[in-house]
This record gives structure tokens, sequence and C-alpha cells, in this order.
């Protein structure tokens, strides 16, 4: 299949973006944020997750988490760049919400293609928010490994680093079942669940380690690394969506204080040593936006290329988020290494977005591993 | 139907046609000698004549100087010249000689000089039957255009102009030189001025073009000492002191930014292709990868080497999704960014790509053009050195980041 050359990005997905912006900048403007977010600067402070899950409710009622449910089970179908647009705009927000997690999920339930699953999808079309519990203790992003066991026909052992776990009302479980691994989908409240919070480094978001004790859980997918390995472009995509956002955020941000802050008598952006540096952010942020639209078309339109391009947008993500926020750091000075300083809500989310579904290195070996073949034995 | 042809106006749609036809009968044969990857590295007179017999060719057929008018020895037609141009790069062409010529010159003669120099000029320049160079660069004045020292003092209806200009490509073939050069020592922009000079028919006598040899060891450019050449007042653009809005002319016109269409011949098929696709040649790496050895093992294996790949192959993926992207209006964040990024990138991302095969090689990475056992014929040494050329020229890629920061970021200008 061959892609449309505007990406699929029509009318449609314009007027999606510019509410989308218009609504994350109204509702929760960066001062907002920091005084909801960052109120409590202590490093040992309670772990208790501060967002607005009245302006989350706005967003399903505006209809946003049916964007990634397929249109056969109540979904809307303006594609993944619509998708993409959005997480890029909540990215920009540095928006607190449990968005991408139950993205993700829409997106591996839709790949397991089961009746089961496809009830879970009518959930989240009906608004139902959902994370993917799937990454063991050692942070294997490999489809084969879990903590989580079935015994008994029950769910047992800990699902580790599980986004925004405190906002969500269902999480779909990786769990091993004797030789086969297969996904749950079980409510968030359901008796046997105990969640152990992570103190993590990142204010917009939450993360948790989610632990089973003799769990029943709906089967949705029997062969998870199949539905896995169809759907995590899509999570790939959408988390370097998110950092395009931020770190167009962080660039503008940046650019803005080096035009009004003076030093030598001149404004910082004069001297080619900040003003090179911040062309080169943008470089980078304009080659990830590309290949983030790429990959999100290759998902609609491009299935055989959706890894390659999506390993591609994420390897560029992850390497562009470093450099886009040591330099906004670096080039807001004194006042770029304080609390008071906006600049580290987005700093603290890019760190976290890095790491998240495999860092630059983790995706350039597997894009290796599809371009050039394995690595002789 | 192409998108192209189904915007063209009744004058565009039959003359498109016309160009077809025209193609399909009258390709050139096969050429005598070995041609250059580019018109600026023409070194023989079998090469420039094959081409000048091309370009004249399609100069006769009417699909060189479409939109210039008659009189001045075009076509007269109306917003053709990207018509033919699509034509003749649909199908595989040489490409024409004359580039500086058609590109720059022709423009900055037909807004800034006298009518009579245009029908004069025009003709012979648009036939390829006179090559042009370009004299702007000079030892002293490289990124900074305006610091040119090169000098005419006024000697009633003459000049008389002495000076050094450098990296002058086709000096050793033209007829003509566009010349930006001093007429007043006190003001940097308001003392320069342009003049259209004679060249070889002045060689040996007040000019002297010498070869530059490039840091690969071939030539290609050169530079040219003016020994008091005198040129009639006639010959200047414009007014005395306006050098540099002409010279505007010129570098809007040699980016692509100018009023006029520049024709352009050197179809896809011939050499495109050779790197199934890849524009700077990053998929190559991969098959230079699996057959060259680094410390006894098959590169290809080595983690470090294979990241790296990647990393050069994302980035040309990256450049030619923003090509894409640049063409979807809802994508953009501000209309130049993308456009002005495209110099810079591609240049780099070339000699990137360039140096990093040098590595993958290895130890035969040392060989060199004359040795039997160099790999791919020790193109990849050569084209990392030829690279510099790319990344300095046209504004040095350190110019093209005042650009980008200043006309889109909004910082404040550096000088």
């Amino acid at each position: 299949m061959a892609q449309p050359t505007n990406f699929g990005f029509g009318e449609e997905q314009v007027m999606l973006r510019d509410s989308a912006r218009k609504f994350f900048q109204d509702s929760l403007p960066v001062d907002k944020l920091h005084a909801l977010v960052a109120a409590d600067p202590d490093p040992h402070r309670p772990l208790v997750t501060q967002w607005a899950p009245e302006l989350w409710q706005q967003m399903v009622d505006l209809g946003w988490t049916m964007l990634a449910v397929p249109e056969r089970v109540g979904g809307m179908d303006l594609g993944a760049v619509a998708v993409a647009a959005l997480c890029e705009e909540s990215g920009r927000a540095a928006f607190p919400s449990p968005l991408l997690a139950t993205a993700n999920v829409s997106y591996i339930l839709a790949a397991a293609n089961s009746t089961a699953a496809d009830a879970a999808l009518e959930a989240i079309a009906g608004g139902a928010a959902a994370t993917y519990a799937g990454i063991d203790s050692r942070g294997s992003w490999e489809y084969a490994d879990t903590d989580v066991e079935v015994r008994d026909g029950k769910l047992s052992g800990t699902a580790y680093y599980v986004q925004d776990a405190q906002k969500v009302s269902q999480f779909l479980v990786k769990a091993r079942n004797g030789a086969a691994v297969e996904l749950y989908w079980v409510a968030a409240d359901a008796t046997g669940i105990a969640l152990e919070i992570d103190a993590i480094v990142d204010l917009t978001r939450d993360q948790a380690r989610v632990c089973f004790d003799g769990v029943t859980a709906e089967l949705v997918a029997t062969d998870a690394g199949a539905a896995l390995h169809q759907a995590m472009p899509a999570l790939w995509t959408m988390v370097a969506a998110d950092m395009v956002g931020a770190a167009e955020w962080q660039l503008q941000t940046t650019v803005e204080y080096a035009r009004v802050r003076k030093q030598f008598d001149r404004e910082l952006g004069f001297f080619q040593a900040v003003k090179h540096p911040l062309v080169n952010v943008m470089l980078e942020i304009d080659q990830t936006k590309s290949l983030v639209y790429n990959a999100a078309c290759a998902l609609d339109s491009e299935p055989e290329a959706a890894a390659r391009t999506a390993h591609m947008a994420k390897a560029s993500a992850s390497d562009m988020a470093a450099y886009a926020s040591s330099r906004s750091v670096q080039f807001h000075g004194g006042i770029g290494f304080t609390w008071e300083c906006y600049i580290h809500l987005y700093f603290k989310r890019q760190m976290h977005n890095q790491m998240l579904w495999g860092d630059a290195a983790y995706h350039r070996a597997k894009l290796a591993d599809l371009v050039i073949g394995p690595v002789a034995a | 139907m192409s998108d192209a042809a189904r915007k063209d106006t009744p004058e565009q749609a039959e003359f498109r046609q016309y160009c077809r036809d025209w193609l399909q009968d009258n390709l050139p044969p096969e050429p005598p000698v070995r041609l250059p990857l580019s018109p600026l590295e023409i070194m023989t007179e079998p090469q420039l004549h094959y081409l000048q017999d091309w370009q004249k060719k399609a100069y006769d057929a009417g699909l060189v100087g479409c939109d210039y008018p008659v009189d001045c020895g075009g076509g007269g037609r109306n917003d053709c010249q990207r018509v033919a141009n699509a034509e003749i790069a649909a199908v595989r062409t040489p490409f024409f000689p004359n580039v500086i010529g058609l590109g720059m010159a022709a423009p900055t003669v037909f807004f800034h000089a006298r009518e009579d120099k245009k029908r004069e000029l025009l003709p012979r320049l648009l036939s390829g039957e006179d090559i042009w160079c370009q004299g702007f660069s000079e030892p002293g004045a490289g990124s900074d255009l305006a610091s040119v020292q090169t000098f005419a003092e006024r000697k009633g209806d003459k000049w008389i102009i002495n000076g050094h200009k450098v990296w002058t490509s086709l000096a050793h073939f033209a007829e003509w030189m566009i010349l930006l050069l001093r007429t007043d020592k006190s003001h940097k922009y308001d003392g320069l001025s342009y003049f259209v000079v004679p060249i070889r028919s002045e060689l040996g006598k007040s000019i002297t073009v010498r070869p530059l040899i490039k840091i690969t060891g071939e030539t290609g450019f050169n530079e040219v000492i003016f020994d008091n050449l005198e040129v009639d007042d006639a010959y200047r653009l414009d007014e005395v002191g306006k050098g540099w809005q002409v010279a505007m002319t010129t570098l809007a016109h040699e980016r692509g930014a100018g009023e006029l269409v520049t024709p352009r011949s050197g179809g896809r098929g011939k050499s495109a292709g050779k790197e199934s696709g890849s524009v700077f040649g990053s998929s190559a790496l991969v098959d230079l990868a699996k057959t060259s050895f680094r410390n006894g093992k098959t590169a290809a294996d080595d983690a470090v080497i294979r990241d790296r790949i990647m990393q050069e192959m994302i980035r040309e993926e990256g450049f030619k999704q923003s090509s894409r992207r640049a063409r979807v209006q809802g994508l953009q964040d501000h209309p130049m960014r993308i456009p002005l990024q495209n110099k810079l990138l591609m240049t780099e991302i070339t000699q990137d790509v360039a140096e990093l095969a040098t590595e993958i090689e290895g130890a035969a990475g040392s060989l060199y053009l004359a040795d039997p056992n160099a790999p791919a014929g020790g193109r990849w040494p050569m084209a990392y050195m030829n690279s510099f050329g790319m990344t300095i020229a046209a504004g040095a890629n350190e110019v093209q980041r005042n650009i980008l920061g200043e006309r889109v970021l909004g910082l404040p200008k550096s000088k």
C-alpha cells in the first residue's frame, strides 16, 4: 500500500489539532500546570498524583479517546495522524492525563482482534481510561518478558513501570501462561490488585508497580506477541508525537528568552554560541516531526512499513528531546536551574519520554536488525 | 496526467505537448567521452563541446529561455520554462553546460543591463555558445561577500579594473563574467558596482585565469586576476553604487527564489537511482558494511557501526519526509522553516555519510583513486573531501544557521 502525499492530514485533522491546541492552552496554561503539579518541590513529598480529572472528562466528552478506537467498535476514523496531532498538542502543553496510556491500550486491543478485546475497546469508546501493564522488573521491552503469571486461571505477580496507573480504571496486563504469553483485561479496583506508587522525576505523569494476587481477569489475547508486534509501532509513534510538541514548546520558550535577556549589552540570541544550537534544535524537531507523521501515516496506509518508520521516529525523538531539553535549561542560565522556571516540567517529561518504550539506541538497534539483518553469530 | 499538467494554461498545455514530442525525437547521442558529475566540473574541450551542442539544439528548439523576450533571444512565452524543465527532467538528457549563465547571469543581465546589451549578450548566453562565469568571491571576501576589494576606476567612458577573484567555476571556458566589484572605498555596501566583463578575449593580456587545485587533487575552478582590464561603461549593470542590489538579484535566482525560472537539463534516468533511491547514499552504507572488514571482522556486525549507519539513514529519511511535509499546509510551523533548511541538511548529511563510509572501510579506507584495491574505486574518501565544497559554498553553513536563526526563529542579527 502507498501513503497519500499529504500524510492523510486534511481539513478534519487540522481542525482537531487546532481545537486541541486551544483546549490545552485555555484549560491548563503553563502557570496553572506548574501550580497544579509542582506545588511541592520536596523530592520526598507524599506520592500523590496531581492532575485535573475534570479536564480529562472533558477530553473524553469531546470524543478524543475514540480516535484510536477502530470504527467497527464505535471509534472515530480520522486516522493515526489525527491521534499523533492530538498527542503532539498534549505534549506541547505537558498535559497530565491518561491520553497516551489509553491510546496505547486501544492500539494493542485492536491488534488483539478478539471478541473480548472488542468488548474492551467498546468500554474505551464509552469513556473508560486504561493503561498497559506489560513491563517486567528489569525494564524489558521484549514481547515475551513479564513477571505476571497465570495460576489456576488467575493473575499473580507484578507489572512494573505502569504508566499513569492512578488515572485509569482498567489495566491491560501481559501475563505468562505456561509456554504462552497472553493479554488480560481487568478493572483497576478488582480484588487482589494493589498499587505501589513509584516516586518519579516526571511531574506530569504517575507510574506504579501493579501487584496481582490471584486476580480474576478477562483473557483478550492468547498470543500477546502477535498483538504487540502489530501494535507497538503505534505506541512508539504517539510518544514521539508527544515529544515533538513538548520540544517545540521548549524551543519557542527558549527563543523568546534569548530575544529579551541581555548580557554584555546584547540579547543572548545575538551570540552564535546560542543562536546556532537553537537552530540545531529546530532542525532536529523538524526531522522528528516529519518522521512522526510519516510513521503515523504508515500505520494507516502502509502497515508493512510501520515498524521501520516508527523505529526511526522514536529514535529521532529520543535524541532530539535530550538535546532540546539540555539547551532549554542551559540557555535560560541561572533561572533555568531553579524550580520556579517552568522549563523543568518539560525537561522532566522529556526525560521520561526518552526512555519510554525504548530509547534511541534501542530503536536504532531494532532498525538495524530490520535494515541490515541480524548480527552474524 | 500529472498534477502540474492538469493546471496548465492553454499555452502551457500546447507547449508541454510540443516539448514532449520534440524530446522524443531529439535526445542527444551517447557522449563520446566520460561526463563529469556536474557542469561545474567540466574539464576538457570534448566534454564541453558535447554539452554545448546539446544546449544549442535545445535552445534552437525553443526549450531554453522560453520566457525571455524574443528580441533578447528568448521564446517570448508566458511561464513556460517550468514546463520545459519538467518535460526535460522526465527523460534522460545530459545537463546544460552554461549553468552559471542560465541560472545567475541571464536574469541579472535581463533585469539590470542596458537594452542594447541585453540584445547583444543574452542570445549567445541562452544558446550556450558563450559560457559565463561569476566573479564574486575573493581571497578576502568569502561569506562576507560585501567586503570585495576588486576595484574599478573611472576613466571617461571606460573603467580600469584591478583585482583577484577566486573559486571561479568555468572561467577556463568562459567568454563573459558577471563581476561584483568596488567603485568606492569609503562605503561598504554602497561602494559596490556590478559589471559584465569579457574574459576569453582578454586572456594573456589584462586577465589571467589559473586553475585552483581542489583538496581532492582535481581541478574544477579557478582564480582570475585582473591587471588593468579596460571595460566600456556600457557594460555596467544598474547605477554606480548599486552593485549590492544587483547581486541580490543574482543570489535570489541562484537559490531558486528569483522571478525567472532557470532552464534546467539533466534527466533523472542517467546517473540517479544508482543508490536505489537514496539521495545521500546511506543505503549504500549498508552494502558497504556487509563487504568491508574492520579489525578483521565484517563491519556490518559491529554494533557501533550499525548504530551510526542507522543515524544517517534516519537523517536521510527525515530530510525526505520534511520535503514532503513542506508541501502540506496543515503541517507547517513557518513557511520558510523547511525550505531554508535544505542546503544545510543536504550538504551535512552528504558529508557525514561519506565520512562514515571511509570509517566503515577500515584499513582499506586509506586507499585512493589510483589504487586498484580501493573499495568503490576510492570514491568515498573523494566524496568526503569534495563534500566540503558544498558545506562551504553558496553561503557557508554557519551563515545558513544565522539565516535560519534570524528569519525563522526571529533571533537578533549577528552581523
